[in-house]
């Protein structure tokens, strides 16, 4: 396994919450992408989107503008 | 082969939804079940199909759209996950069995139904179902278009009925949806059902409902969603409430190709041309001796559906003739509307139907109204 870094990760109520989300990043060349939520997150599935710490700004604001919902925004090494 | 059964299912799909289908069942993973990229590429997919069905549909959110078999799988999670013994609910006698059904099985269950009638062209007087409302109503529940005679429903109208006692408004765009505009938020439509294989010209299997933000609709299954595994209950946002189990990504991947192929050539290019297949087939059997057409031609708009009998012959026996000496195929009996037919007087006979798509040729129509006429001198 890769040794973990601090990351921001961004959990949601649903898939396409997630997919709502990469969608937005991608289009405003937010970098960042999907991976599983991690277990010190929640137990159980789901799609999370990680992140740089420094880009959290950017992020927060975006997700503000576009109305995409996120369900915790968490900072974990990932 | 003449197809002139597109009101049943549109046969000739664009060759992209072909592509579309047969590329994801070689890439496609299971949506929202992991992060691998053959799943983000279900997820990414699905997710895009939303939005061009959200777009499609004047929709506020793609989150509103939920995916499910088809028309009849939609109307069924709409009616019974919204109505509760005690309500009053108002439909019409144009609807398919797949809003009757439902709304007979929730009569079972104490909710209370008001069919209003239409007259004898299968014509709605709008203001019958203001008449009907009273202080139990919590829903309207009618069809934008009538599949047997295909007379067009106005649903703003309806929809602004619905708004003004403040009633849930629920449509079923079967005939409509790819066709005709929709705007949900104009049209004041709380939940909008849609199949993906008429108008729409994805494959079976797929539709949906846009239920309008808001709007709590009880689910109608539970079970795997991918996410929150640990709750016990279905998850309440939209659109995993109503999605359990692994969605048909391999369809809904040919539907979004068939709304790539609907945005390009538009709606209303689409619209104008099975109207003009449609009209040109009317005029050319309307006035043949023997043949009675079905609905209402005083309008412009109406679905691309021509309905008729020829004298007092089976309409199976009419649509078995079509077939086996033209190559023609229409649907006869009773198209799944049993008061439709009662309201037009052709419960026994059943009625001939012809619909039409834009990939059939005025060369086809001509065909066809050259059978009509050959059987309706046979019947002399």
């Amino acid at each position: 396994m890769k040794k973990k870094e601090l990351k921001l990760v961004v959990t949601f109520h649903t898939t396409a919450d997630a997919m709502a989300m990469e969608k937005a990043c991608k289009e405003q060349a937010i970098p960042g992408r999907i991976i599983p939520v991690p277990r010190a997150i929640s137990a159980g599935c789901g799609l999370s989107w990680c992140a740089e710490l420094s880009d959290r700004e950017q992020i927060v604001a975006m997700m503000k503008k576009t109305g995409i919902e996120e369900e915790e925004i968490h900072e974990c090494m990932v | 082969m003449i197809y002139l059964d597109n009101a049943a299912t549109t046969m000739h799909k664009p060759q992209c939804v072909i592509d579309a289908v047969t590329g994801a069942m070689g890439s496609m993973g299971n949506a929202g079940r992991g992060a691998n990229e053959a799943s983000l590429s279900a997820s990414r997919i699905i997710y895009d199909t939303r939005e061009r069905l959200c777009r499609l549909f004047g929709g506020s959110s793609p989150k509103q759209v939920a995916f499910t078999c088809n028309s009849t799988e939609s109307l069924n999670i709409a009616i019974r996950g919204l109505l509760l013994p005690g309500d009053h609910v108002i439909t019409t006698m144009l609807e398919h069995n797949s809003v009757l059904r439902p709304l007979y099985d929730m009569e079972k269950q104490g909710v209370a139904l008001t069919i209003v009638k239409s007259d004898k062209k299968g014509l709605l007087d709008i203001s019958k179902i203001e008449d009907a409302v009273c202080n139990r109503t919590r829903m309207i529940v009618c069809t934008n278009g009538s599949n047997l005679t295909g007379n067009y429903v106005d649903v703003e109208a309806v929809g602004r009925v619905a708004k003004a006692h403040g009633l849930l408004f629920v449509v079923d765009a079967s005939q409509t949806a790819g066709v005709f505009p929709i705007d949900v938020e104009q049209m004041n439509i709380d939940v909008l059902c849609f199949t993906g294989h008429k108008g729409l010209l994805g494959p079976q299997g797929t539709g949906g409902l846009y239920v309008r933000e808001g709007v709590s609709v009880r689910p109608f299954k539970c079970g795997g969603t991918g996410v929150q595994t640990y709750n016990r209950s279905q998850p309440k946002e939209m659109p995993t409430c109503l999605e359990a189990g692994t969605l048909n990504g391999h369809g809904i991947a040919g539907l979004h190709a068939a709304l790539g192929y609907l945005e390009e050539t538009g709606i209303d290019h689409i619209r104008a041309r099975e109207q003009e297949l449609m009209w040109k087939f009317y005029e050319g059997v309307k006035d043949i001796p023997g043949v009675t057409v079905y609905g209402d031609f005083s309008v412009k708009e109406r679905c691309p559906i021509v309905t008729l009998n020829i004298g007092d012959y089976d309409s199976g026996e009419v649509s078995d003739a079509l077939l086996t000496d033209y190559g023609i195929s229409t649907r006869p009996g009773g198209h799944c509307a049993p008061l439709m037919h009662e309201a037009l007087g052709t419960v026994d006979q059943g009625a001939v139907r012809f619909s039409f798509c834009h990939y059939n040729t005025d060369e086809e129509v001509q065909t066809a109204i050259r059978a009509v006429r050959e059987l309706a001198q046979e019947d002399e």
